[in-house]
């Protein structure tokens, strides 16, 4: 019995045999590759379209994410995702899922601190350590642009 | 031209992401979060606006592209407002992707049922 805690890990690194890193790395590379050309095709397609570069810039990310909030709803995205891998984690469609998928599962805890606390649950570090990050970026910014 | 570019570096930055999940104890969390502000980082050393001219989308899909927004828009912010623009333009830049997916969020949530048991 007090063998129990020792050997447990590497009872768990056997059940789980080799990881195939490279068949991953593969997986994430051709999946996020084939996001961001897509990315690139909406770009492309609202340009021709006569919307301005502006909100072209706006208008990539919210497509993707509305489509990563549709395929997540769908239970589609959870199955790419097993494959993908990072390769749908990295681009926008990643922090849409994050978003979505919490929202729909903890909806049954309630809409304020189901819905309303889940949805932020990576969300929130992802917004707080990037309006953090921005924030001493623009001090720094401001005292090489005025000193 | 480009979308080789975007396919490469958009596939170059899920790979390093992949190898520091599977080499590493890096959960997906701590990857979104770094790669947010590894982008900030970036955009402040002066890497990452060439990469985007470049790679387009294969620059600002990925959510170190999240990050170049944030830094871009704080650049601006500051050039127009001063100091105060630190505190303004990393949001502002952002608000419409962070707005979206909140928003499609809970309509998604009104929509769909979870999965999470199947």
């Amino acid at each position: 019995m007090q063998k129990q805690p020792k050997t447990y890990p590497q009872y768990a690194k056997a059940r789980a045999g080799k990881s195939p890193v490279l068949r991953n790395c593969i997986l994430a590379f051709i999946s996020g590759g084939a996001i961001c050309t897509f990315g690139q095709l909406l770009f492309d397609l609202y340009r021709m379209a006569g919307i301005g570069e502006e909100n072209v810039k706006i208008l990539v990310p919210v497509s993707l994410i509305f489509l990563a909030a549709l395929t997540t709803g769908l239970g589609w995205f959870q199955k790419a995702a097993k494959y993908a891998g990072a390769g749908t984690l990295v681009p926008i469609t990643g922090f849409a899922n994050s978003v979505v998928s919490p929202a729909i599962d903890n909806k049954a805890e309630g809409m304020i601190l189901g819905l309303g606390a889940q949805i932020f649950v990576i969300a929130g570090p992802v917004i707080l350590y990037g309006a953090l990050a921005s924030a001493v970026y623009g001090v720094i910014y401001y005292c090489l642009t005025t000193f | 031209m480009q979308y080789v570019w975007a396919f490469l570096v958009g596939g170059a930055f899920c790979v390093i992401a992949q190898l520091l999940i599977d080499l590493t104890s890096f959960t997906p969390a701590r990857i979104l979060v770094g790669y947010v502000v590894g982008g900030v980082a970036l955009t402040g050393l002066g890497v990452y606006k060439p990469l985007a001219s470049f790679a387009g989308a294969g620059a600002s899909v990925p959510l170190t592209g999240f990050g170049f927004s944030l830094a871009l828009g704080v650049e601006k912010a500051v050039e127009e407002q001063g100091i105060i623009g630190a505190l303004t333009g990393g949001l502002t830049a952002t608000a419409g992707g962070i707005t979206a997916a909140l928003c499609f969020g809970v309509i998604a949530s009104l929509l769909f049922k979870s999965r999470q048991k199947s």
